[in-house]
């Protein structure tokens, strides 16, 4: 009796995938163990070593006798992001529906720092294209810096980058490592001196008729502006909208709670299809990997010199680590800055400013995104 | 190589301009909302 199909797949494994194997554990280790990011980077973890088995009938296989047999994550992928992008869009309505812009409608100036800490998208596609990668594949490398997982997959696959796999392993693993990477930019470019500084919390009052027509009116400006952004746009205030009307709260919750979880749930395997090995297993993901803790740095450093250019002319101080505050990743970067200034002085509160400016980044990011796409559109 | 850095450099100045230019304007939009939602209220206190 012939047996050799038992060990078939064991002895068809290549080198390139058994290093999947264990970036796939990495992964789940990371998400358990550290609690890095859990809902994304377990299904990515997991997805990788599905994806990564000989013969995988998760992925389409032409079977000998029988054709093409389709799998469910190739499937899932060319559906999902590939056809469409719908799975990193609708993830927007849940994550609008979970914004309460309060804070940042109540202290307006805040808005700057969002768009200053997207310094470091632009800094990255420079260096990206300085390290040989082309034009397209740059601009989708810097995006990491949007500190935006969905973002980072959408803008990839809109300019049909080879490295979505590695992009989205990027900007989720830096998300998860704010508490790490931002300390050690902030204090690059702050004084002690700096860090300390005290600000007043005095909000400006916020309507419900203002929360209900920001998400409009912003919607409408950046449309108008960057088209290419109404999409992430549209769909991120169009969540915050069913948030905020206040006549449609089984839908909010539903978009809080039972969307983003699905889309979540399905989003993180389905991306892992961009992690076969024959994709991701080489030189490039490292430098991506490189890339994109430059722009998480640069994001930082961006928003902190935003802060220090407008102390030059105000009478009262902004505490310069607002600006770093002013990425996407929500709300993490908020207390990772007031956690720095508790550590320098223990009655320093600038928690609210910080998720104001953090906030911010949300829009800015998904205005950078579309940004992005417009430009690099414009010069192929 | 030297082409793709001048573009990407291209893209950092039009990119950042642009997205100050919208945050900006957003910024004020929001001051003069909250300036008449302000205002409106006070006449309300008044009255």
């Amino acid at each position: 009796m012939d047996l050799q199909f038992l060990w078939e797949g064991l002895l068809a494994i290549t080198w390139q995938q058994a290093v999947m194997y264990v970036v796939g554990i990495v992964l789940i280790y990371l998400a358990i163990k550290k609690g890095y990011e859990p809902a994304l980077l377990l299904p990515m973890g997991f997805g990788a070593i599905l994806v990564n088995l000989p013969m995988s009938g998760v992925i389409n296989q032409q079977m000998e006798g029988i054709g093409v047999v389709n799998g469910i994550i190739e499937w899932l992928f060319n559906v999902g992001i590939e056809a469409s992008e719908a799975l990193p869009i609708l993830l927007f309505i849940g994550i609008g529906a979970m914004i309460d812009f309060g804070p940042l409608l109540s202290m307006p100036s805040m808005f700057l720092f969002g768009a200053g800490a997207q310094f470091g998208i632009f800094f990255a596609i420079c260096v990206a294209v300085l390290l040989g990668f082309d034009i397209k594949d740059a601009a989708s490398i810097g995006i990491i810096g949007a500190a935006d997982g969905p973002t980072s997959i959408l803008v990839s696959q809109v300019l049909h980058s080879n490295y979505v796999g590695p992009i989205a392993v990027a900007a989720y693993s830096y998300m998860a490592l704010v508490p790490i990477v931002q300390p050690f930019a902030i204090r690059l470019v702050t004084t002690k001196k700096e860090r300390r500084i005290h600000m007043d919390y005095k909000p400006g009052t916020v309507s419900q008729r203002m929360k209900i027509a920001f998400p409009i009116i912003a919607t409408f400006l950046v449309g108008l502006i960057s088209p290419q952004s109404v999409a992430l746009v549209g769909f991120l205030m169009f969540g915050n909208l069913l948030r905020e009307c206040g006549v449609l709260g089984n839908l909010s919750d539903t978009a809080q709670n039972t969307l983003a979880n699905l889309i979540t749930l399905i989003l993180g395997i389905t991306i892992s299809f961009s992690m076969r090995a024959d994709a991701f297993v080489n030189l490039d993901t490292l430098l991506i990997m490189f890339i994109g803790l430059i722009a998480f740095v640069f994001d930082s450093i961006g928003g902190v010199l935003l802060a220090k250019f407008m102390n030059l002319f105000r009478r009262k101080k902004i505490n310069p680590m607002i600006g770093a505050a002013g990425i996407s990743a929500f709300p993490m970067s908020a207390r990772v800055v007031q956690k720095m200034a508790m550590e320098e002085d223990p009655t320093n509160v600038i928690l609210m400013h910080a998720i104001g400016a953090n906030v911010s980044g949300q829009i800015a990011s998904v205005i950078a995104g579309g940004l992005v796409i417009s430009l690099v559109a414009a010069y192929l | 190589m030297m082409e793709n850095f001048l573009i990407a450099l291209q893209i950092m100045v039009k990119g950042m301009v642009g997205i100050f230019v919208v945050i900006a304007i957003l910024t004020l939009i929001v001051m003069l909302m909250g300036r008449i939602s302000g205002s409106g209220k006070k006449e309300d206190e008044q009255s």
